[in-house]
């Protein structure tokens, strides 16, 4: 059925195409979908993803940028020569699909494991903790100008997004509250510099091949706000999926992450990325504790969301780790 | 009092079969799921295993560390509760070393792979 309806679309906005083939549904969360496919054209098929939100659809996270926002970002940083998809085609009401935009699908691999442990990786990954700081370097500098509007965040508002999702759950933890406590006494305040912050940059959202990242991904969560928050972010042990010694998404150590960032004319304030690596490991806490109260409250009883939602102890003893790491 | 087999007994017996003979069997995000759904019954498991022991030592840290008694869960609000008032910190004698035992006690059952676990495990036994 979306077959029907995605060729149509493609044949009104790609000159010469008679249609598509190849569509797969790719993954699906809550308030989003992707697919797969690819735009028959005379001269040689062209592979394209489509994310959308489907009329109708549940809700968008009050934290998300909203789809056309991603489209005009993805644009933004694939102009900037930054690894990111092209825009191929912002849906309209008339391709009747919902709302969203189709992007070149970009070759590579997006599962963490492979990529830290596959032979096809061995060369690419000794460079990629530097990689992801000159990527990130990038993203940073994107003129505010240019940009859709975003949300404006600070570490204050943060914390209290997060102590409020927390407290939504009438689950206390503990450790959760010593981290809380952190955060509030540990506030850098508002940042000097307020840039792009991508939200989200971390295993999962990057394409990998073995010439290194091809493409950032997933922009829901961009944002305006610390630049520091990204290099915080990708630091959390929840990234590193076992390689524990090397902070960078399980790459490489955090001064190779930082030396590229400085490379591309940045500057790293090593206390506010400690700072958001803190806050990052609870977020992703929190997130688990809200799987497992979405594994209770949806229809769909999903085991997966049930022991995601037990992963939540997994941040407890990184947080005791960054916070009260025992003598050793 | 109820006959044998006990749940720990049928969890296992359950799990092992749909690890031997049917995971060969499946493909695709069915195989996900089962993987997904055998590590639950796993984590049950050792659940049932190790809940009694870790809970009864918990709830006497507790009971001293708040100076107070009552059920698990009513001193584990407590506890949040100073924390978050700040009653409670890590200078307090005992709070932090109360915190990694639990935590570690989680992890036991949770997910006994998790790298960090294993590295203060290892440190444990040092």
């Amino acid at each position: 059925m979306i077959e029907a309806e995605l060729g149509r679309c493609a044949a009104r906005w790609y000159p010469g195409a008679t249609g598509v083939a190849g569509v797969i549904r790719l993954s699906g969360g809550a308030s989003q979908e992707t697919w797969s496919f690819d735009i028959v054209h005379p001269e040689g098929n062209i592979a394209a993803i489509l994310r959308r939100a489907p009329a109708g659809y549940g809700a968008a996270p009050t934290r998300a940028a909203g789809l056309n926002a991603e489209a005009a970002l993805m644009q933004r940083a694939y102009d900037a020569g930054l690894p990111s998809p092209r825009v191929l085609h912002v849906l309209q009401p008339r391709d009747n699909l919902g709302t969203g935009f189709v992007m070149a699908r970009v070759e590579g691999e997006t599962i963490p494991r492979k990529i830290l442990r596959d032979e096809r990786f061995a060369l690419a990954r000794p460079k990629l903790a530097r990689q992801l700081g000159e990527i990130l370097a990038g993203i940073h500098g994107l003129a505010l100008a240019q940009l859709p509007e975003l949300r404006r965040m600070t570490a204050a508002k943060e914390i209290a997004e997060l102590e409020r999702d927390y407290r939504s759950f009438d689950w206390p933890r503990p450790v959760f509250e010593l981290a809380l406590r952190w955060l509030r006494d540990h506030d850098p305040g508002p940042s000097d510099e307020v840039t792009l912050v991508h939200g989200d940059f971390r295993h999962g959202n990057l394409i990998i091949g073995p010439d290194g990242v091809r493409a950032v991904l997933d922009w829901e969560l961009a944002h305006l706000g610390d630049p520091m928050e990204d290099l915080g972010w990708v630091c959390v042990n929840s990234w590193r999926f076992g390689e524990i010694d090397k902070p960078v998404g399980g790459f490489g150590a955090r001064k190779e992450l930082f030396a590229g960032y400085e490379t591309a004319g940045r500057r790293v304030d090593p206390a506010r990325v400690t700072f958001w690596e803190v806050m990052g490991t609870l977020r992703w806490g929190v997130m688990c504790c809200g799987m497992m109260q979405r594994f209770r409250l949806s229809p769909e009883h999903s085991i997966e969301r049930a022991m995601i939602g037990r992963r939540s102890s997994e941040t407890e003893i990184d947080l005791l780790r960054l916070l009260a790491p025992r003598g050793r | 009092m109820q006959d044998e087999p006990t749940p720990e007994e049928l969890i296992k017996a359950v799990a092992d079969f749909l690890r031997d003979e049917l995971t060969p069997e499946i493909s695709g995000h069915k195989a996900f799921k089962l993987r997904v759904s055998i590590n639950a019954l796993d984590l049950a498991t050792r659940q049932l295993a190790l809940q009694e022991g870790s809970d009864a030592a918990e709830l006497a840290r507790l009971s001293k560390l708040l100076g107070m008694q009552g059920p698990l869960g009513e001193l584990n609000r407590v506890l949040a509760d100073r924390i978050a008032k700040g009653e409670l910190d890590l200078r307090t004698p005992g709070l932090a070393e109360h915190l990694w035992q639990t935590t570690m006690a989680k992890l036991a059952v949770d997910q006994p792979n998790y790298a960090s676990y294993r590295r203060e495990l290892g440190s444990e036994r040092n």
